[in-house]
């Protein structure tokens, strides 16, 4: 018990006091994207990206597909993308994670007042991994521990869909996958929300040409879109307060 | 003498290629005889009618590749009914082409692939009979926020008599996908296969790629990714560790681990961008270098982490709950460890010393061995106890690398053609165990086939005999002591 307390005290606080301003050092994060046209006949970052997240003319960089591995600013000979530690990218919809000449900072997801009235105190969400590779399951789980602490605000893990009031998708949607996914989100009560994390279940990258299927999200849009390979807990996290309209 | 080297490199020309049972029987041999099987698998012959399959051993002078070539339609008698450690290869491989395999104990689709796919359900599980049995199933959707796969259980009251596994839903076609995307572009989607062993994934791709290019890389490069294999080995046991305690309700272990965790990541994204190593290595050497000013980061930070991880040590092993649900729960004995092939840190924690960064040591740990942790008892407590010695051994390697190091640079030499007609099989010791990759390339220089292999292929079914005769309710802490990749089986 002594030893317990002991180790407690020794062991301090660890959890992060205000995560919407917080400094991960280092993290490649949000990518700025320069005013500046490119240099003429210039593709190099296209070319380079595994997941084909970069279209030119005009430049345009898909968040949903990118992995954020940051060749494509390596390549780059004039800095038209820098990763910057920003890890404030979820959206409500797919167009917003389209990012295009002088696109900084992300306009945060505006507030729904149904989900604020409905989840803002306590939202339980249920993840199902749908062939993910264990990274954003790792992340999500993060999201939770005593650093991200998103119990704080009500948001927890549940067991059962029956308790969710949230699915929250990783993973391409494997085909072998695809039933059991169903039934998960056809035991969950209404109202109920559909929330993809990160670039596998958003846009099927880089599996999008495997043996996966896609038709869940034809049939239900996801109301939050959390960009990463794995996103960051941080993204997870903020982009569920600002959805519920939770200043901090 | 030079350390032995984690990949073997030859023209498919040159190796002898072995007619069906003959290559059966000389593979068998040489296992018998002792030969450590890293990896067995097919592809599809220019005949259409005809497999070629190929085995990759370790004996004592290195890394050894055999090769044989069957018919479709000849029946070649499986080795698992003598050697169970190729049950797992055999599976996939009747999977994968179709061969009958006769002999063959069980061959259960290994992932549901090919024709397979889509047929999760469409499956006779194996029933015991009795009127006092019943089957309780699991998944494919668990409790937590952790990967799919099925388990069914055969259980008299609360005992297991069996469990069968049914994996197959992360299925992503990885294989056939490194098959159809330019070479520079693999290192970004191996590095995804199994994304917990990110690091050990792109480096065992990266020694495949570079031996196929005939590109040595700068010593600097290897310690350089030894540093981030390591990271990656801490932040993954103290994941284990954080779960186990989770597990048994042990919250102070299962906080103060997570957080430590923590630590440890955000050290790795300091180097390189990414909590999980991603985009750190590749073919050709490294992107993120470790920097004068990174190497006392990581010096502090490590040394931090060895008295916060000593602490909780402490706490979790001296506790009776810990030690009462650990102690001789899940117990899988050195002999049936050897009898079905486990390897990586499942087989050290059966008392097997089997660590590819002893036996095939390569550059780094050939020029700064590590030693190697083994724990005799089989039980969920070693799996625990290798944990945290393995942390410990991890963690004084890298800080004595790091004593003697200014910085270890960025490199990356460019790769963009490969030997035509070769075949290169390369394996790190991931946190879990052996990753391999076998690349072969055709007359032109481009891929003709690639096989990955994680740990989990051989290990999930030592899960399957860790539970027999325990109380279901220790499912759970068994499965969590293993915590095996469903990704890096299912593909």
């Amino acid at each position: 018990m002594l030893h317990s307390i002991r180790v407690r005290r020794s062991q301090g606080w660890q959890f992060i006091p205000d995560v919407r301003k917080a400094d991960p050092k280092g993290f490649r994060g949000l990518p700025h994207i320069s005013e500046k046209p490119c240099a003429e006949g210039c593709a190099a970052c296209r070319d380079i990206c595994p997941t084909g997240a970069i279209a030119l003319e005009p430049f345009r960089l898909d968040l949903g597909l990118c992995i954020f591995c940051g060749e494509c600013a390596e390549v780059c000979p004039q800095d038209k993308v820098v990763f910057t530690n920003d890890y404030k990218m979820a959206a409500t919809t797919r167009e917003a994670l389209v990012r295009t000449d002088g696109d900084r900072a992300m306009t945060p997801p505006v507030a729904d007042a149904t989900f604020k009235k409905l989840f803002g105190r306590s939202l339980k969400l249920r993840q199902v991994s749908a062939g993910g590779c264990n990274g954003c399951e790792l992340e999500l789980n993060a999201a939770a521990n005593v650093n991200f602490d998103m119990g704080r605000w009500g948001i927890d893990w549940v067991a059962s869909p029956r308790h969710a009031d949230g699915l929250v998708l990783s993973g391409p949607i494997t085909v072998n996958m695809a039933t059991a996914l169903r039934l998960a989100w056809d035991g969950m009560p209404a109202p109920k929300l559909v929330i993809a994390v990160g670039s596998c279940a958003i846009s099927g990258a880089p599996y999008v040409d495997g043996t996966v299927d896609r038709s869940f999200l034809g049939e239900f849009t996801p109301q939050l879109y959390i960009p990463g390979n794995p996103p960051h807990p941080l993204t997870f996290v903020n982009g569920l307060l600002d959805l519920l309209g939770i200043k901090k | 003498m030079t350390p032995l080297q984690p990949v073997a490199l030859a023209r498919t020309a040159d190796l002898p290629v072995f007619a069906g049972a003959e290559f059966t029987r000389a593979l068998a041999r040489r296992v018998g005889a002792g030969a450590r099987l890293l990896t067995y698998y097919g592809r599809p012959a220019d005949d259409p009618a005809e497999v070629v399959l190929t085995a990759a051993l370790i004996e004592a002078d290195g890394l050894q590749l055999l090769r044989g070539a069957v018919k479709r339609d000849q029946p070649l008698f499986a080795i698992s009914k003598d050697l169970p450690q190729f049950q797992a290869y055999e599976r996939e491989i009747h999977e994968q082409h179709g061969l009958a395999l006769p002999g063959h104990p069980w061959l259960k689709p290994m992932r549901f692939e090919g024709r397979n796919l889509g047929r999760m359900d469409d499956y006779a599980f194996y029933q015991i009979d009795g009127k006092e049995v019943h089957e309780v199933n699991v998944g494919p959707i668990h409790a937590g926020v952790i990967e799919p796969g099925c388990f069914r259980f055969s259980c008299h009251g609360e005992v297991v008599y069996h469990l069968e596994i049914h994996n197959g839903y992360q299925h992503r076609g990885v294989e056939r996908l490194l098959l159809t995307r330019p070479l520079g572009h693999l290192a970004a989607l191996v590095e995804r296969i199994a994304g917990d062993s990110s690091i050990a994934y792109a480096w065992a791709h990266a020694r495949a790629v570079e031996a196929l290019a005939g590109v040595e890389v700068d010593p600097s490069v290897d310690f350089n990714r030894a540093v981030a294999l390591e990271l990656e080995r801490i932040a993954m046991h103290l994941v284990g560790l954080s779960g186990l305690t989770t597990d048994i309700g042990f919250l102070q272990g299962s906080s103060t681990y997570g957080r430590i965790r923590t630590a440890a990541i955000n050290a790795s994204m300091r180097v390189c961008g990414s909590r999980f190593g991603r985009d750190w290595l590749r073919p050709g050497g490294v992107r993120a270098a470790v920097t004068p000013a990174l190497v006392a980061d990581l010096q502090k930070t490590l040394r931090q982490l060895a008295q916060d991880i000593g602490e909780c040590n402490a706490l979790t092993i001296e506790s009776r709950t810990v030690q009462h649900r650990f102690k001789g729960t899940g117990i899988v004995t050195t002999a049936e460890a050897l009898e079905i092939g486990l390897v990586g840190m499942h087989a050290r924690a059966c008392g097997v010393d089997m660590d590819m960064r002893t036996l095939l040591p390569g550059r780094a740990y050939g020029e700064q061995p590590v030693a190697s942790v083994v724990e005799p008892t089989g039980d969920c407590w070693a799996r625990m106890m290798l944990r945290i010695r393995e942390i410990d051994a991890s963690v004084a390697w890298l800080l004595a690398l790091l004593e003697r190091t200014k910085e270890l640079p960025r490199i990356r030499a460019p790769i963009t053609k490969l030997a035509p007609d070769s075949l290169a099989i390369a394996v790190c010791e991931g946190w879990r165990g052996p990753i391999v990759h076998a690349i072969e390339t055709d007359s032109t220089g481009a891929l003709r086939h690639y096989k990955v292999q994680d740990p989990s292929l051989l290990n999930w079914f030592g899960l399957a005999l860790a539970v027999r005769n325990n109380e279901i309710s220790d499912f759970p802490i068994c499965n969590k002591s293993f915590d095996l990749s469903y990704a890096g089986n299912d593909l």
